[in-house]
């Protein structure tokens, strides 16, 4: 077991130093941060433009290598340079970084839960009321792309606000900045705000896991061992969750360091569109701006989160299943 | 007598009609969602490339007498805020979706079947490096990699966007295609091919990818679909097709500023985007189904 973490996290570090890799090349052979000079009235001189970029380590005309290795050493050191605009990319960072987790975190975990208690009822009454509207749901979600779908909420809470004259649901931003009151207050504003946007990342999971969650149940239950189970005089539920559930549950491990990638993904979308100042809004606003720092910033943070739900996932894996632990 | 004798002729018969593609097609035929799904991507079609022959306005071709105008006879889906027809907006990006869909799938699973075939087939430092390149590619979620590298098909053909999105949408394709060339390298047929000394090569393209088809189909089904969501997506945020040209994804992005009020402009192209991508799915789990009626879903790889 202690071979195996060390050979998973040495792997993990490897990963990371190449994903964040390929984000710094890419986004320096991409962009062009002198753009965002360009076309002032008065025009900036030459000079100017390039001191500016030299600042930032950012100038085209210096070899990408060397750009690199200046930038990976900052890194290594907890400096991740400036952004376009100046900035400490690492302020910005330590300021978002929250933002996006607390929405990644608690999207992901209502997900899964969700999706994974669904799944199981869905299955275990196959072809019942609950089952058929939970397919027939999580078919039209796993269809709908994140924007249309935090629209489409954005949407309906607006109309659902107007109908009871008060506003319910916020959909713009993480809390209301003019808001004064208790703490609790303050806590019960901040759910108002967190709720759309947690929804519309929580709602493609509890699809995608109840599907799998279902398929893996169904298997599960034709099986030998859980007719075994209930031989040797198990109730119906404790055989279920004992011995069905255990099994049915491991795959969903897997797809759980998969299904992380998506909500990285669904995030720049969810926060763009209720206007939160996270991870996702930046990475997109930075590309708008050539900002090669900050992008990479962003690429880097990614690689972690969807690296590190691997390798929980896999430790989960090796954990629940001795059949992975004695390997 | 006659009509015993009738039975007995027609049982052969029946067996030889009944060949595989036949077998599929009917498997597929009885399954009410999957046929639902192909009549709804093939009405689809029909709307995106024929529909605008019939209209009175092309997509870039503005009418400055009727601005944010309701649905009317004179423009079937309404006007935009600058007197665009809305019908005619909504087919054009129906149009780009689906060929970028269709493309993208197309080169998307058949770098997946090349990479996923020669690796699962070679073994080794072949397999070896294609997993590692797999697995790099698959770290960073491929909608941050095409958005980074968007500023590199600003202004040019969206050809390039296609080839992007393909370039890095083939991997988990890959990944099923070679787990199921592994299983078949050791077969009788393919050893006969090896000791007769037919090269690496033509054994993977005649002998292994033939065998492997259906996987091919149902990923190639499927990515049409996961590709006209990320499309769509990153269009959205203007990295995908640029202006002037429009797709279903800046389509919504434009109408949702003004969507409460003006529900038409956004309507058609979300209530498009959805229906596209979810009678695709349908196609591809009935397509499933049909090849390999044993199979639970979720069996992926």
């Amino acid at each position: 077991m202690v071979n195996y973490l060390v050979k998973r996290i040495f792997n993990f570090l490897i990963m990371v130093v190449l994903a964040s890799t390929l984000g710094y090349v890419l986004a320096s052979l991409a962009f062009d941060p002198s753009s965002n000079y360009l076309g002032a009235n008065p025009p900036i001189p030459q000079s100017t433009i390039d001191a500016k970029l030299n600042n930032l380590g950012v100038n085209p005309a210096d070899p990408l290598i060397g750009r690199y290795f200046i930038w990976a050493r900052n890194v290594v050191s907890g400096d991740f340079g400036l952004t376009i605009g100046e900035q400490r990319v690492n302020e910005e960072l330590s300021r978002r970084i929250w933002v996006s987790l607390r929405l990644l975190i608690i999207g992901s975990i209502l997900g899964s839960v969700i999706g994974v208690a669904l799944g199981v009822v869905s299955a275990v009454r196959q072809y019942g009321v609950t089952d058929r509207t939970a397919s027939v749901v999580s078919f039209s979600l796993l269809s709908t792309p994140v924007f249309l779908l935090a629209i489409l909420l954005k949407f309906g809470a607006i109309s659902f606000n107007n109908r009871i004259g008060t506003t319910f649901f916020f959909t713009i931003g993480e809390y209301s900045s003019d808001f004064s009151g208790s703490s609790w207050e303050l806590l019960l504003n901040r759910l108002q705000h967190l709720i759309l946007p947690t929804l519309s990342i929580a709602l493609g999971g509890i699809a995608f896991y109840s599907r799998y969650q279902r398929n893996a149940m169904l298997d599960v239950l034709g099986s030998d061992f859980l007719r075994t189970a209930r031989a040797k005089g198990l109730s119906r539920r404790k055989s279920l969750f004992r011995h069905g559930l255990r099994v049915a549950i491991l795959p969903m491990a897997t797809f759980f360091a998969y299904s992380f990638g998506l909500l990285v993904t669904g995030a720049p979308f969810t926060e763009t569109i209720f206007a939160w100042n996270g991870m996702g809004s930046w990475f997109i606003v930075a590309v708008q701006s050539n900002d090669v720092n900050s992008v990479s910033a962003v690429i880097a943070f990614s690689a972690v989160l969807v690296l590190l739900s691997g390798l929980l996932a896999d430790i989960a894996v090796a954990a629940l299943d001795p059949r992975v632990r004695l390997r | 007598m006659s009509n015993s004798a009738r039975v007995i002729d027609s049982r052969p018969a029946s067996n030889e009609r009944l060949t595989r593609g036949a077998l599929i097609r009917r498997r597929f035929l009885r399954n009410r969602l999957a046929v639902a799904g192909l009549i709804i991507v093939a009405s689809m079609f029909v709307l995106a490339f024929v529909g605008p022959l019939f209209a009175k306005y092309k997509w870039n071709e503005l009418d400055f007498l009727a601005l944010l105008q309701p649905p009317s006879r004179d423009h079937w889906f309404g006007t935009s805020q600058i007197g665009g027809d809305v019908f005619a907006l909504t087919t054009r990006g129906l149009q780009k979706s689906l060929i970028i869909g269709l493309l993208v799938a197309v080169f998307s699973t058949g770098l997946a079947a090349i990479a996923g075939g020669f690796a699962g087939y070679m073994g080794g430092k072949v397999d070896r490096s294609v997993m590692w390149l797999i697995d790099a590619l698959l770290v960073l979620p491929s909608f941050l990699i095409v958005a980074v590298m968007s500023p590199l098909y600003r202004g040019r053909t969206w050809l390039v966007f296609v080839v992007l999105l393909a370039a890095f949408g083939w991997m988990v394709t890959a990944r099923i295609v070679r787990s199921a060339t592994m299983s078949l390298r050791e077969r009788d047929f393919v050893r006969a091919a090896q000791y007769m000394g037919v090269p690496a090569h033509k054994i993977v393209f005649r002998h292994l990818l033939p065998n492997v088809a259906s996987i091919l189909i149902i990923d190639a089904t499927l990515n049409v679909g996961a590709t006209i969501l990320s499309e769509t997506g990153l269009s959205y945020l203007g990295f995908g097709v640029q202006p002037p040209d429009v797709s279903l994804g800046s389509l919504i992005a434009e109408g949702t500023a003004s969507a409460l009020t003006y529900p038409w402009l956004f309507l058609f192209a979300g209530s498009a985007l959805i229906l596209t991508v979810l009678a695709v799915s349908f196609v591809g789990d009935g397509l499933r189904d049909a090849f390999d009626p044993g199979s639970v879903k979720s069996k992926n790889e």
